[in-house]
Parts: structure tokens; sequence; C-alpha cells
């Protein structure tokens, strides 16, 4: 298949176009805005394509609520202080069922933070993405394919549960170059039957809608999305990785990149160690995580924030094995010699 | 050495490569002379000329150090890669052209990036100043020569300078055989000539030993993990 350079941004947005994304709305902010620049450049082009850079970002993932609503394949991205900005509208989104692709091409924070990569939104991205009893995808690209790969499986994901996904990348996958190539499969159309897009007095009316005054109704409402996270935790979960290894390094996003540079360079120096990569964060991948450890005396996670991930791969190992923590944050990347000289330590220290 | 003007600016494709080929050409230049690179990139915040510099603190990259010991001066604004990156690097372009023997100026992608040579026209005299178009035919935007062309026409529009050569830098990333470049020969050839400019060269990494490359490079410009 014939392969172009483009950058993670850009291989997010063409795949979306391709995977049949109709309408954009998005508000600039670095290092995401190759998004927004490629689908004003090429959305506009398309047959029934809208682009609208919107007033700010909560403008923005209010069009996403009521383009979702009439059935029309959309999508916005921003980086972390415009996805906290998004947040209301997101819990809307997941409040009335509706698909839509949310892309996050992390920076760092708190407040404006920088315009450095980081992965620090981890938490905010798998558990606190919006007020009330919701949950949403979290899809984890470590290369521009897999931005692109993931965003046609975000849409595809979105339509078939009625909920928003997100993809969580970070500047760096963002900026970077790389060979991706894109096969001409597009989604089919999805079932729509339940869009606000014109009865026509030819159908009972349909209503988008988050507000529930009787509890019952509201319970009921969660009770049933929560049975279709069940299965999302069932079938769209996702990891690589290796098999036997004494030193288990977990890491997702462009971390991981890193992290298999120190696996490697561990290896051909005899350390057993080996490569846990998650490519879903919620669901996160906790079979395979077992899996993966089987053989493994520690686990060493590292991350571009503070320790984000590590809970959840306790939990998931259901605190039997002991977890270390490697990571950088406020904008750097952590590089592989860093993370080759804690497999080292692990690989001598005895309470490991 | 190939026959250079005193001032060099790389234009180019956003992601054409423009900031490696300006780097490689620096540590050529400096074998000849006394060499400043000039980051005017206002476009794109990652893997600029700037990260080559060291920090005020000393931090340096291997690549930073390697450029500080081969004499060749960073010129960046003070501000980029932080949260305030704005385009303010004034009296030290000026300065850095009069002072050195070479200058390589790495522009910001597309007609975007030209943009800011604008500012700096009445120092980039035509006599002194040669600026050449990095085209890679495997970037999504120049794939075809007429591409490349119709972008080449709207930097020099923006700019004010007219294209002087072409540096073919076709290439996949770590994915890049010796085919991958011989295929983009007839490619660079035909933009040259449709634009009435000289192949200046042909790029590539220097560990490839390809025959076709007639100015290898190293990859210093890369993500940290290569």
């Amino acid at each position: 298949m014939e392969k172009i350079l483009m950058k993670g941004n850009e291989a997010c947005a063409e795949a979306a176009i391709r995977a049949g994304c109709k309408c954009y709305f998005g508000y600039p902010i670095t290092p995401q805005n190759e998004i927004t620049a490629y689908m004003s450049k090429h959305l506009p082009k398309i047959d029934g394509g809208v682009f609208v850079q919107a007033e700010s970002e909560i403008g923005a993932i209010n069009m996403i609520y009521g383009c979702a609503g009439s059935g029309s394949r959309c999508m916005t991205s921003s980086s972390s202080p415009g996805i906290s900005l998004k947040s209301e509208g997101i819990s809307y989104i997941v409040g009335a069922d509706l698909p839509c692709v949310i892309v996050n091409v992390q920076r760092g924070g708190p407040g404006l933070g920088t315009i450095q990569p980081s992965q620090a939104d981890y938490w905010q991205a798998t558990k606190a993405i919006g007020h009330g009893d919701m949950r949403i995808p979290i899809l984890a690209p470590a290369s521009a394919q897999e931005m692109v790969d993931m965003t046609l499986k975000a849409f595809r994901i979105a339509e078939e549960y009625r909920t928003p996904v997100m993809i969580l990348a970070d500047g760096l996958l963002g900026q970077m170059m790389e060979p991706v190539s894109f096969d001409n499969k597009s989604l089919p159309e999805a079932d729509s039957s339940w869009a606000a897009n014109g009865h026509a007095n030819s159908r009972p009316k349909n209503t988008i809608n988050s507000l529930y005054l009787d509890p019952l109704e509201l319970e009921q409402k969660i009770k049933e999305r929560f049975k279709r996270y069940e299965q999302i935790t069932e079938k769209e979960v996702g990891a690589v990785y290796d098999k036997g290894a004494k030193i288990v390094v977990a890491a997702y996003g462009s971390t991981a990149r890193v992290a298999r540079s120190a696996v490697d360079k561990a290896r051909a120096e005899g350390i057993n160690a080996g490569l846990f990569r998650p490519q879903t964060l919620w669901p996160f991948p906790k079979k395979q995580l077992i899996e993966a450890t089987e053989n493994a005396k520690v686990v060493l996670v590292t991350e571009m924030s503070m320790g984000q991930m590590v809970d959840d791969v306790k939990m998931s190992l259901e605190f039997k094995l002991p977890v270390q923590f490697f990571g950088r944050t406020g904008g750097f990347v952590p590089n592989p010699d860093e993370i080759l000289t804690k497999i080292k330590e692990l690989e001598v220290s005895d309470n490991a | 050495m190939i026959n250079l003007k005193k001032i060099i600016v790389i234009t180019g494709h956003y992601g054409s490569g423009k900031t490696n080929v300006s780097a490689n050409l620096a540590l050529h230049l400096a074998e000849f002379g006394s060499v400043s690179i000039i980051d005017l990139d206002v476009v794109n915040p990652y893997f600029r000329a700037a990260d080559l510099r060291c920090t005020a603190e000393g931090d340096c990259s291997d690549a930073a150090r390697f450029f500080s010991e081969k004499g060749v001066s960073i010129v960046a604004s003070k501000y980029a890669n932080s949260s305030l990156d704005i385009p303010a690097l004034g009296f030290a372009v000026t300065g850095a052209i009069k002072t050195s023997d070479y200058t390589v100026i790495d522009v910001g992608g597309d007609d975007e990036g030209a943009k800011a040579l604008g500012r700096y026209l009445d120092i980039l005299s035509p006599e002194q100043t040669d600026m050449f178009y990095v085209v890679n035919m495997y970037r999504y935007h120049t794939q075809k020569p007429q591409e490349a062309l119709d972008l080449l026409r709207d930097i020099e529009t923006v700019s004010g300078l007219k294209c002087t050569g072409i540096i073919n830098n076709s290439h996949l990333c770590t994915q890049t055989t010796p085919e991958t470049i011989t295929a983009s020969l007839p490619y660079a050839e035909e933009i040259a000539k449709q634009a009435g400019v000289p192949l200046v060269f042909t790029t590539g990494n220097r560990e490839l030993n390809c025959k076709n490359v007639n100015f290898p490079i190293d990859i210093l410009v890369k993500p940290i993990w290569v």
C-alpha cells in the first residue's frame, strides 16, 4: 500500500474524512492545530462537509452535541485546557446517548501549562471526563499509523454503542512525522433512526435530551448505559505486549515508543524485560496485563505525568505485584536511557 | 564544497525536512567559515532548530552539544518552545548575518512560514542570498511536481524572494531505502526544470550509502526514541 509522510495530527484528520466524518467543529490550540487546519482546508471540499471554527471550546462541543443529535458523523479536537472546557458538553452528549469523536492531543498542565507534550490528562480522560455516572472509551495511539487506525475505530465504536469516544494522543504524536497508509474502507452508514433530523410527519418525533426529572427513568437509562459499558469492556479493550518478561514496563502513547527503545536495549544486555502497551485506557486491558505479567517480579509504569496510570495497573493486578513508577512531567519526554537506568536498578534490586 | 552564497534561505512544505537539511548544511559550511543557523519558524512548536540549542542553564541535547563543538551558533527566539512562543527575533538576525561567514535561515513551513521573511527583505539582497526549496515526494500535499510548484509560487509571492535551487529531501523517515530515494529523482528533476532553477543536491541518510545521494546527511532532528 502506498505510504505517505504525515504528522500524527494530519493523519488523524485525513482518517476522519476517509471514515466519513462530515462535520468538524473546533477551536485552535497548540499542539493540535494541524487537525483544525487540515479540516478547514479539506472538509468543505467534500459533499456535505462542514467546518466551523467555533467562537470557543464550549461553542464547539455544543455544536457537536447538536450535530451528533441530527445523526451526522462528527468530530472535534483540542488539547488539554480546551478539553476541560468541553467537559460539560461531553457529559450532556453521554446523557443523550450520542456518537461523536473527541481528540485530545495532550500538553502539559494544570492551567495553561505548556505547549510541550504530556500525558497528564489520564485521570481526567478515564475517570472524570464529565459529571455524572459515565465513562467514555479512551483510545491511546502510539504512532501516526495508529492515529489513522484508531480514528476509524473511534467512529465505529461511537456509533455501535452510541457514545462519545476519545482519542488520547499527546503533543509529540501529533507533531511528529511518520509514514502512514490508508486503506480505502470507509465506515458503513450507521443506524440513525433515533436522530432528530426532521420527521416530515412520516414517523414519530425523536427527542435528544439528557434531562430526566423522574429518578426511576434516569436510573434505568444509566443502568442500560452501563450494560453497554460492559460490552465495550468485553469487546473493545486492546493492548500489545511481550510475554514472559521478569520486568514489565507499562507505557502508552509516545512514552511507549521510548519505553520500547529502553526495553530493547535492556534485552540486548541480557535483562529479561518486556513492554506492555495499553491501546485502550478505558476500558483498561486488565486480562492482557495479567497475561503479560505471568512471569514478572515487578512492573515499571512510565508516563509523561506524575504516575496517573499506576493505580489502574495496581488494581488490574489486584495488588499482587510490586509496581514502580518513573516519569517526567511539565512537558518533558523521558529518554530511553533514563528508563533503561530504572530497569537496571530493578534488575539488581531484591525488594522489587 | 557546493558553491553557495553568504545567506542560504531554506523554505519548503511544512514537514519536508527543512530543519534537518538546514542543520546538515550548516555543519558542512562550518568547515569553510563561521556559521549561524537562524530559526525563523513561526509555525511549528516542535522539531525545530531551536531544539538544537543548549539551554541558559547549559543543558544540551546530544545534537546541541555537537553543534556547539562545531562552532555553529543557533539563533532562535528566547521564547521558542515556551508557552509564549512568539516570533520575536528582531536584531539578533541582522547581527548574525553581519558577523557570520555563512547564515542558514530555517524558515517555517509553507507560505504561512515564509511570511516571516518579509521582515528581513532589506538585508536579504539577491546578490548574497540563495533561497532553496526543499521537496519530499513522500510528503502529503507535495507528492506531485505540480503541487510542489504551486506551493513554491505561494512561498515566492509572500516572501518576496525568488527560488534559486531545489533540494531533494525525499524520504520516508526510518523506512527510507536507497530505492525510496532513487525513485524520487525524476520528481525532483521535473520540479527544478519547471521552476527554471538547478537541482542543488539530493539528500539521504549517510548510513544508506545510496549512490544517487550527492549530499549525505545525518538525522539530527528526530523523536527521542529513534
